[in-house]
């Protein structure tokens, strides 16, 4: 049995559609069956709440008396794309104030602009025959531009990984607060809820479909950004008019560390045309599984934990070798509910009818990582080759001599197989020969933890760790711990003027 | 009832919470303290009806005692109910309730503030910050 789009919204028109919200069709097919549920219902209303990092608007704020061509433009500190001409602009969402850093920023201009706030538009010009003024300033409402268009690049997210940290500080990440030593794991995403993961093969959700976004009724663009649906990461690029939204649904944030984020409620109605849909409709939350990664390794690859659904993270605590882990959302599944619920009562009084795609989306395409055809610098680069070390057992005062000889002040400490064991500096010596007292050989005060990085690690997670552990200099390992270099602060220098690339 | 002692650099260096709690018998719970060479700031858990006592003989050891009315506060029209400060909190202070909205057990708040860095959207706070 099949029903057409049609049949769909007469009923829709006539209010006579059965509507249900995707947490609700699970159930609904196992108690009538696939072939029941079909016939029933009509339509199944998804939505998800969370960070949408990449969102954004279009304005168009009318000509001034005499006419500008902004090139650079600010709206209430926070700069604007200024390559539109005259006087369109684009917003992004995470471009931060230049006064007010990682406080405000795009997205709290666009909640500010829906929630009827008046915004300062500053802008800059050389100014041109056509366009003689040179600057602008002028307080601004959303109801005085010509166009408020949110275009969002990548939104609604088909699931996202979860996210957990090894490492024994806390980390601030996109993820939110991670706590260390594994004390918790975040993650984001609406689950059952979710637009996506009730159409991941992408017959329903494509270009022209109508959409809830953020209180308006929007549509699909198409594809999103870095859309990955062969991995089960589709995402979208959506829009609508940001005059019909509502602050409800649109919320500006900021996550400590990492910086400025929009929160959007996005959902997408889907026809229930076929038994196909029934069956990717009736997904549940223990059905979607995600990566639960360790954001403590830096890398785009960072190593998968464990699988977990989105049952196991939203039931508050997730097993790991034997320990209970607690759970944080970052999106609001309380908010996700609301969508999808209000998306429903919109088809079932037939303020939105249903539309199939224009132009379908494909759903085998794979996201690539970065084509770098020039790598960042490596600590082999820039590190110092020439290494003097000292060994565990000789005495201190051997140590001062070979700090001096070698012009460093930084002294990798090695045991009878050549391996590192410990470090001194000149500050552990001098304040051994300022306080003498039992102390006489090298390992009496070196210190054992040592903090070290390796010839193919990046500059940059290198110049971090010196950071975090406030030192100047570290050993550079081979694998087994021998040192084959010292990466020190002076060595950063060469980084300059690319240097480095020789 | 939770309350908030600081200590002056030369009370600091004597032990004012044992000597009140062999003094008045009352079981003092240090929920968080912060101690160093020149001034403390503990927060205490004691049973209300000891409050009286324990604050007035801290207050003649040199320490200055406030009762702390609030724990932190979740403002309502900021939160959006996503959780990011269910995980964080070392005293389960937070928890989804069956409409999976925010709800805040006050009581056990030690106000160590670490939720506050957390939350996306600035909707908790301390009463003394506004």
């Amino acid at each position: 049995m099949k029903k057409s789009i049609d049949l769909i919204n007469e009923r829709v028109r006539d209010g006579n559609a059965r509507v249900v919200t995707a947490d609700d069709m699970p159930g609904i097919v196992a108690e009538l069956g696939e072939e029941q549920a079909l016939r029933e219902v009509d339509v199944v209303t998804t939505g998800t709440f969370g960070a949408m990092c990449s969102s954004g608007a279009f304005f168009n704020f009318g000509h001034a008396e005499p006419p500008i061509r902004m090139e650079r433009i600010w709206l209430n500190d926070v700069e604007a794309y200024g390559g539109l001409a005259a006087v369109d602009t684009y917003i992004g969402a995470t471009q931060q104030s230049t006064t007010r850093v990682d406080q405000y920023g795009g997205a709290h201009v666009i909640e500010d602009f829906i929630a009827g706030k008046s915004v300062e538009l500053r802008a800059m010009s050389r100014g041109t025959d056509c366009y003689p003024r040179r600057t602008i300033t002028t307080d601004l409402l959303l109801e005085h531009l010509n166009q408020a268009i949110m275009c969002n690049p990548r939104n609604a997210y088909q699931r996202y990984n979860a996210a957990i940290n090894t490492t024994d500080r806390v980390l601030h990440t996109y993820m939110g607060m991670l706590l260390p030593n594994s004390g918790n794991i975040t993650f984001s995403g609406a689950g059952v809820l979710n637009p996506l993961s009730n159409d991941p093969k992408l017959r329903m959700i494509g270009s022209g479909v109508p959409i809830f976004l953020g209180g308006a009724q929007g549509m699909v663009v198409g594809e999103g950004t870095q859309h990955s649906p062969a991995g089960g990461y589709g995402t979208l690029m959506v829009t609508g008019n940001m005059k019909e939204m509502s602050q409800d649904y649109v919320r500006a944030a900021t996550m400590q560390g990492y910086g400025v984020t929009l929160y959007m409620g996005v959902g997408i109605p889907i026809p229930v045309v076929d038994l196909d849909v029934v069956r990717s409709t009736a997904v549940r939350d223990e059905d979607i599984s995600v990566d639960l990664l360790d954001y403590g390794v830096p890398s785009r690859n960072r190593p998968t934990i464990r699988k977990v659904n989105y049952a196991e993270l939203r039931s508050g605590l997730v097993e790991i070798n034997g320990e209970e882990i607690r759970t944080s959302s970052l999106s609001s599944y309380r908010k996700a509910k609301d969508v999808a619920r209000t998306l429903k009562s919109w088809v079932e009084q037939g303020k939105m009818t249903l539309v199939l795609p224009t132009r379908a989306l494909n759903p085998e395409t794979r996201a690539k990582p970065m084509h770098e055809s020039v790598h960042g610098p490596r600590v082999l680069d820039i590190m110092d080759k020439r290494v003097v070390s000292v060994g565990e057992t000789e005495e201190i005062r051997a140590a001062a001599q070979k700090l001096l000889k070698g012009e460093t002040n930084h002294l990798p400490v090695i045991n009878n197989n050549g391996l590192l064991v410990g470090i001194v500096t000149t500050y552990d010596i001098s304040k051994a020969v300022a306080n003498p007292g039992k102390a006489t050989l090298v390992r009496d005060i070196m210190k054992k933890k040592v903090v070290t990085t390796t010839q193919d690690e990046p500059v940059d997670i290198a110049v971090q760790k010196l950071e975090r552990h406030n030192i100047s200099a570290m050993p550079v390992v081979d694998k087994d711990m021998h040192v084959v270099a010292m990466l020190t602060a002076i060595d950063l220098g060469k980084l300059i003027g690319g240097r480095w690339l020789k | 009832m939770k309350l908030l002692v600081n200590f002056s650099r030369k009370a600091g260096q004597k032990p004012i919470i044992a000597q009140v709690v062999k003094e008045t018998g009352v079981l003092i719970n240090v929920e968080r303290a912060i101690i160093d060479s020149s001034e403390g700031e503990a927060l205490i858990d004691i049973p209300d009806e000891s409050c009286k006592i324990v604050k007035e003989k801290m207050a003649s050891l040199g320490a200055t005692v406030r009762v702390l009315e609030h724990g932190i506060i979740l403002d309502e029209t900021e939160c959006v109910d996503c959780g990011a400060c269910v995980s964080v909190c070392p005293h389960e202070v937070f928890y989804l309730d069956d409409q999976w909205a925010v709800r805040v057990r006050e009581g056990r708040c030690v106000l160590c503030g670490r939720c506050m860095d957390a939350c996306p959207h600035h909707a908790l706070y301390h009463k003394e910050d506004i």
